[in-house]
């Protein structure tokens, strides 16, 4: 028998390459299949019926009329509903009472031989209300304001170094500033679906998440399943940016119904119906104060931050939590507020915390650049930090400024007039603003299983999911990299919860979590075949790896990576207009895996955080309590038009406190600190500061 | 999704027959509004009429030098079209401006004239619309209405018009062909739309049942310097926030003739006579232009959520006549 291995001197390591996605071909021909493409025998289709109201009861269900139409079989409410258990986010506990908590809430599920019957069953079911006022403005005097205990994902709510109001005080320069963001929905592409089928006490569901092991571990907890009782598969994801990091109401809809039908169920939902029941970024309003002498160097920062929740389920975002590790000052204090809503619950859309946190932060050092006449770049760079300035701890690495280097070099900086209001071609005023970007970059346990086969290829096994990002591609490169094989003697197959638990695509996580054991089971194999003299057995070998011992023994150090965004805007004050004409990016994010998926995700990154500063805005209408805008004609995302030229590069940065693989996420960084380097762009175009996002044209008109 | 009927004409007179054996029938053009709708539940046909079928799809010239657009001619054809983008450049850039390519495909001439607004009340049927059902009330005057109606509202309704071509069509004196019961009558665009009034649920002065066969244009010199700008919120796939077309004819420095509509401001394309009076004879001059643009403006009635529209629509128009007129500012 031959040795499985290539000789380590054959082959160019893949980590870096620009291999073509692996799933290309079957997701631009339509044979990957999402969940709600499964076709199951006799399955049913539900059709979710969602309150009208935004708090009060039911008063009355009366499914006769529905019940009568052409193809429908039940109508699923909170009477005939299977029980629940506290999976630890009461907005799973659906249809399990008569009270309504926001509004576009599900009430009912009508199920039906085909898609078209539910959805006019559900139309004329008939449901009576008693409504109760509501409240959903999010007001920073409101006097239900708190402090939570912690923010997402598990930070202290307040931090406090130093004394800041003496330091703010004493400051030869101050600014004090306050900033708003409003709700943004994720819209992911595709929407949320979900197809369930119970066989026996046993729960098969294909569902569009970002985090397989996470949808069971939640089923398993609703319905009181052991592990072996759940399978969740997601093969293929269309999107997600955070509103599909969780379970959320479509499989907990189609589970609870094929439960009560002893049928396959799927319950797809609409764009609509997603504006209410999937999650979406909350409104914020920030409060930041800068304290510092007239060369620029910061002796106070101040960020206080208010945001929303709703009344069932506290959801804390981290708003304020970017400006403890961001920038040095001996005076650093942050702090949150909360007020909770009768408003479905926000959730994480991408970057919670750092995305709206750094349009105020970077808004706000754009503005003491201009205060104190520093350059923005050499303001940051002059409070550049040693340590982390709230906690003390080193960096594992930090390249900010490497960053702001190349940046400026590759945009032209240097020759940038710093003077606002003074550059006109044609209609257009003319300006160029900057930001930093940041994000964490963090690990969490996951598990992985390889096997060697006896024909020389191996079949990587773990819960990951690829939700667009390119994390199938990229893990196979480590995987063959790992067991320095060529990549199509790797097939790595994912999206299953029988894998075993993984962490979900979120938090910039997946790909560093997965790698890490990946490259843990491959190490492993490794040596198993080397007792075998590299051949493998009749029966294969297989390793399995658990990454839960190594990520809790990794030093106590702070892990994140860095950027820096460069921008031109275009601004006709007559009409309101902002246009982008040009963007760069530069990255400092440990190891690039995949050169072209990874350009992907940081333009994809920095388009959103366009659309962030010019377009997302989901308006709330305060009589409905419902989010008006809810379809893509109404709520703007950026267009292919509204991107023009855009760039984005990285430099070489070797972080061996990481993973093993030295990676640092790039799902998130990319959309932190667009939207401040536009709004400081739009100032230096107009000469106007812009604190309220959207930056739209009512805001900038003349 | 509800039952409805779909049925294929092949004339005119069939269609218009056919509709009328219905109680609740509509003309389906690209459907891309429609069908929409109807998804929506905002319309809820119990038959459809397929009229892109009918013999209404050529552009031809016409005795007195213009042109007559067949209701049928699709969207991506009539921006297309040569005659259209030589004598008539503010049209084919209207139809440019709005939508998608795919859109444009399917889209027709008609049922652009016949777009119903994009009022986040009237498409959503959990709430409350006096044009979608009457007498249930207005949210939107005190609501979200940033992209309402400046002008010709109404207490019961602030809606506005979406669409692009209606408002370089209505700046060049079109004509709307329309087919009532027997008889076929030609109705000016300025005349073919209804402001709101009190019944916001009217949306035309044609009879229920009637059918748009065509739209026609004039011979019109002044049309071929003819331009259109539209303001949106992104730079493409947008609905307009205001917009305008405009042609003016310049002689010894004076305005001599012009033609100045208005989009994204009233629920119908809005033709500013007021500002086209206004200007006739005046100096080429940015003052002239703004003068004009006053004088139109002084029947705004804008609310708190869409006043900036004012400022807009005046900008936009002392930008685009400077344009057209080699003004400088």
């Amino acid at each position: 028998m031959t040795s499985t291995l290539d000789p380590a001197t054959t082959r160019t390591p893949l980590m870096g390459q620009g291999i073509n996605r692996l799933d290309a071909i079957a997701k631009v021909t339509g044979e990957a299949r999402y969940s709600g493409e499964y076709p199951l025998d006799g399955m049913i289709y539900g059709w979710v019926v969602q309150a009208p109201i935004a708090k009060g009861r039911i008063r009355d269900i009366s499914p006769a009329s529905t019940l009568s139409m052409p193809g429908v079989l039940a109508v699923l409410d909170y009477r005939n509903a299977p029980r629940l258990s506290d999976a630890g986010d009461s907005e799973l506990l659906l249809l399990q009472g008569d009270r309504v908590y926001y509004r576009g809430e599900a009430v009912a599920v009508v199920l039906a031989q085909s898609l078209e019957q539910a959805r006019a069953g559900a139309d004329a079911l008939d449901v009576s209300y008693l409504a109760e006022s509501h409240d959903v403005l999010l007001r920073a005097d409101h006097p239900d304001m708190y402090t939570p205990e912690l923010v997402n994902p598990n930070f202290p709510s307040a931090s406090n170094v130093g004394d800041v109001d003496a330091a703010l005080a004493a400051a030869e320069v101050v600014i004090d500033r306050v900033y708003a963001t409003p709700a943004e929905h994720n819209n992911p592409m595709e929407p949320h679906a979900t197809t369930a089928h119970w066989n026996g006490d046993t729960l098969l569901v294909f569902d569009s998440n970002q985090g397989a092991s996470s949808v069971q571990m939640s089923l398993c907890r609703l319905f009181d399943l052991p592990r072996s009782a759940v399978q969740v598969k997601s093969e293929y994801v269309g999107g997600g940016f955070g509103a599909k990091g969780s379970a959320r109401p479509p499989v907990v809809l189609a589970s609870m119904a094929a439960r009560l039908l002893g049928r396959p169920v799927r319950v797809t939902l609409t764009r609509q119906q997603m504006f209410a029941m999937v999650g979406y970024r909350t409104p914020t309003i920030q409060q930041v104060r800068l304290g510092s002498d007239w060369s620029g160097r910061l002796q106070a920062l101040d960020h206080l931050a208010y945001s929303q929740t709703s009344k069932i389920l506290e959801f804390a975002e981290q708003t304020a939590v970017v400006s403890r590790m961001m920038y040095a000052t001996p005076n650093l204090r942050t702090a949150h507020r909360l007020l909770p809503l009768d408003v479905p619950t926000p959730r994480w859309m991408r970057a919670p915390g750092e995305a709206p946190g750094s349009f105020a932060l970077e808004s706000a050092m754009d503005e003491l650049a201009q205060a104190c006449n520093v350059d923005p770049i050499e303001l940051r760079i002059r409070n550049e930090p040693d340590l982390e300035p709230d906690s003390g701890r080193p960096f594992s690495s930090r390249n900010l400024v490497a960053c702001l280097r190349e940046g400026a070099r590759r945009f032209g900086w240097d020759d940038r007039d710093p003077r606002p209001a003074i550059r006109q071609d044609g209609r257009w005023r003319i300006g160029s603003g900057m930001a930093s970007s940041t994000y964490p970059a963090r690990n969490a346990p996951s598990t992985c299983q390889v096997q060697a086969r006896s024909d020389g290829t191996f079949e990587v096994r773990i819960t990951a999911s690829d939700i667009g990002t390119g994390a199938r591609t990229a893990l196979t490169q480590i995987a063959a990299d790992a067991l320095r094989v060529e990549l199509d003697r790797v097939e790595l197959r994912i999206g299953d919860s029988d894998f075993g638990p993984a962490m979900i695509a979120g938090g910039s996580m997946g790909t560093a979590s997965w790698s890490w054991a990946v490259v843990k089971a491959c190490r492993d194999l490794l040596g198993q075949l080397d007792m075998h003299s590299g051949a493998v057995p009749a029966g294969g070998l297989l390793a399995r790896a658990d990454t839960k011992d190594d990520v809790a023994a990794q030093a106590d150090v702070t892990r994140h990576a860095f950027g820096a965004q460069f921008l031109e805007v275009a601004v006709d004050i007559r009409t309101g207009e902002v246009r982008v004409p040009r963007m760069i990016g530069v990255f400092a994010a440990g190891h690039i895996v995949n050169a072209r998926t990874a350009r992907s995700q940081l333009i994809g990154g920095m388009i959103m955080g366009l659309g962030m500063a010019l377009l997302e805005e989901s308006l709330m209408d305060l009589r409905f309590g419902d989010y008006l805008n809810h379809d893509l004609a109404g709520y703007h995302v950026a267009s292919n038009a509204d991107v023009r030229s855009i760039e984005v590069s990285w430099i070489d940065e070797q972080d061996d406190q990481t993973n093993p693989s030295g990676i640092k996420g790039i799902g998130e960084i990319g959309i932190v600190g667009t939207a401040a380097a536009i709004a400081n762009a739009v100032w230096h175009a107009t000469g106007r500061r812009q604190r309220t996002l959207p930056i739209r044209p009512d805001r900038v008109i003349s | 999704m509800r039952e409805f009927g779909y049925q294929q004409v092949s004339d005119v007179e069939t269609a218009v027959a056919t509709l009328a054996t219905s109680a609740d029938a509509r003309y389906l053009g690209g459907g891309t509004n429609l069908v929409d709708l109807m998804k929506l539940g905002v319309e809820t046909p119990e038959l459809l009429i397929d009229v892109t079928t009918l013999p209404l799809t050529d552009i031809s010239e016409t005795a007195d030098g213009g042109v007559l657009i067949g209701a049928a001619v699709r969207n991506s054809d009539l921006a297309a079209n040569p005659v259209i983008r030589q004598r008539y450049p503010a049209v084919a850039q209207a139809v440019l401006a709005g939508a998608s390519g795919q859109l444009r495909n399917l889209a027709t001439t008609g049922g652009n004239l016949m777009q119903r607004t994009r009022c986040s009340y009237f498409t959503d049927v959990t709430k409350p619309c006096n044009k979608r059902a009457p007498g249930s009330g207005c949210p939107a005057r005190d609501g979200e209405h940033h992209n309402l109606a400046i002008l010709g509202a109404s207490e019961h309704c602030i809606a506005t018009s979406p669409s692009d071509l209606a408002v370089a069509l209505v700046a060049l004196d079109a004509v709307v062909h329309v087919r009532e019961g027997d008889s076929a009558r030609a109705v000016p665009l300025t005349e073919f739309r209804r402001l709101p009034g009190d019944r916001p649920d009217l949306e035309t002065t044609v009879e229920p049942g009637a059918l748009i066969t065509g739209v026609s244009l004039p011979g019109l010199p002044i049309a071929a310097a003819s331009r259109y700008r539209k303001v949106r919120e992104r730079a493409s796939y947008a609905f307009a926030i205001g917009s305008i077309a405009a042609a003016v004819e310049v002689s010894g420095g004076l305005v001599t003739d012009c033609r100045i509509a208005w989009g994204a401001v009233a629920a119908v394309p809005w033709r500013a006579t007021r500002a086209e009076a206004m200007l006739r004879g005046k100096p080429v001059a940015i003052e002239s232009f703004a003068a004009a643009a006053d004088a139109e403006l002084t029947a705004a009635e804008p609310l708190e959520g869409n006043a900036y529209k004012v400022a807009l629509i005046r900008n936009v128009t002392v930008e685009l006549l400077a344009e057209l007129t080699g003004a400088s500012r």
